[in-house]
């Protein structure tokens, strides 16, 4: 109906602007332009009547395809690649991580309305002005006399890559120099908001480092147990303050574990205690060893190479 | 020739209607945002025709300016929707009344 109402009023607009007949523009032109405008318009209605957003964000992806295709047409070649670089490379692809981090949100209570009436205004509203934008189109005469500021865009040397560059460079140079300092300030403000207020910033730190020391005090009743549960094997002990001496003097696993394994005969209960027990207390040995502690310091010992001692010991 | 730009303006304003439509009618905050990403856009297309009816370099110049401005606000509105969802768990623009008068 739009799109209807769009070409019936530029046709006019034609006629009256003497532009010619359609027999003058090209074939090609004239396909390419069509068969875009309705991709766009059909993406256009697609993103606002989409009930999924992953959907709407696809349509949107092919409505700024097209876009691209027609500043193709109009020969901003450098603008056609920045569109479809930054939009949907970049802006589209962020609403598509923004939609798969929260989740897809497909509740949308249309039935609710809190301005009463909007959901039938606003329709009329837009048509209203969209049919005011065409009509004044149509009515108004072109009073842009204005003479380029800038210089012309086609036939620059360097092609409209180089004029657009000394477009901005130059004479907008002002403005360009703005843009950098909006984008801090919005690089800024996504930090900003994206930051996790620092409430939960404190329990974190709690957690890491009651994760170094919790363990640590949780095994050497475990291994208090195991030696109670060896002790009737007299080589086991000896291989036990063996594997003491070993563990805390050395950070070399390879060697401790050689001077364990000969010792431990056929302990393979005993080492794989061991083993179990270095796997609960791996960070925390260091500080164990260093206070003295035996037991501790032969789990952090053998924390080094737990898989050694048991493969060792099973051969 | 070329089509005449006056279509290309015809279907910019299409489009900044569809754009508009979709920002007055829908709940959903990031189908909003996508809504106004259309507008956006159409008024590109529109800076861009003029840029080539007039034989101005200066439109395409506006194009590229809009552009960072539509990245850096795509930017921010999408920080503050994920702030906002996490706080309560659902992007519709109806449950955000906190700073209503």
């Amino acid at each position: 109906m739009n799109a209807v109402v769009g070409t019936g009023t530029v046709m006019s607009l034609l006629g009256r602007a003497g532009v010619g007949p359609l027999a003058v523009i090209s074939r090609v032109d004239f396909v390419t332009f069509w068969v875009c405008a309705v991709i766009i318009v059909v993406g256009a209605v697609g993103v606002v009547l989409s009930r999924h957003p992953v959907h709407a964000a696809l349509m949107l992806i092919m409505t700024l395809f097209a876009v691209a295709v027609l500043f193709i047409e109009q020969d901003a070649n450098f603008l056609a690649a920045i569109q479809v670089i930054v939009y949907a490379g970049a802006i589209v692809v962020l609403f598509l991580f923004v939609i798969m981090f929260l989740g897809v949100d497909r509740r949308e209570d249309l039935s609710h309305d809190p301005l009463r009436g909007q959901r039938v205004v606003a329709p009329i509203l837009v048509a209203l002005g969209l049919a005011g934008v065409l009509v004044l189109g149509v009515g108004a005469h072109w009073a842009t006399g204005a003479h380029s500021v800038v210089g012309p865009a086609r036939g620059q040397p360097g092609g409209d890559v180089a004029a657009l560059g000394r477009a901005v460079f130059t004479v907008y140079l002002f403005p360009f120099e703005i843009t950098v300092g909006l984008l801090v300030t919005a690089i800024v403000g996504a930090v900003v908001l994206a930051r996790r207020p620092s409430q939960p910033a404190v329990p974190d730190d709690e957690a890491a480092t009651g994760d170094a020391g919790d363990p640590a005090p949780s095994p050497p009743p475990a291994s208090l147990r195991a030696t109670d549960a060896e002790v009737p094997g007299a080589p086991a002990a000896d291989a036990r303050t063996e594997a003491v001496v070993a563990g805390g003097s050395a950070p070399a696993g390879s060697t401790h574990t050689e001077a364990v394994a000969p010792e431990l005969g056929a302990q393979a209960a005993d080492a794989r205690t061991e083993a179990v027990v270095a796997g609960g207390s791996a960070p925390a040995g260091s500080t164990h060893t260093a206070t003295g502690v035996t037991e501790p310091g032969a789990g952090a010992g053998s924390a080094s190479e737990p898989g050694a001692v048991r493969e060792e010991v099973v051969s | 020739m070329t089509v005449p730009g006056s279509w290309y303006l015809a279907l910019s304003a299409v489009v900044f209607a569809i754009g508009a439509l979709g920002v007055l009618t829908r709940r959903n905050v990031l189908i909003m945002f996508m809504c106004v990403e259309l507008m956006l856009n159409a008024a590109n297309l529109a800076f861009v025709t003029f840029a080539r009816m007039l034989d101005d370099i200066g439109g395409e110049a506006l194009v590229f300016f809009v552009l960072v401005v539509a990245a850096a606000e795509v930017v921010v509105g999408l920080g503050i929707v994920v702030s906002i969802f996490r706080r309560r768990h659902s992007a519709t623009a109806d449950d955000l009344h906190v700073m209503k008068g």
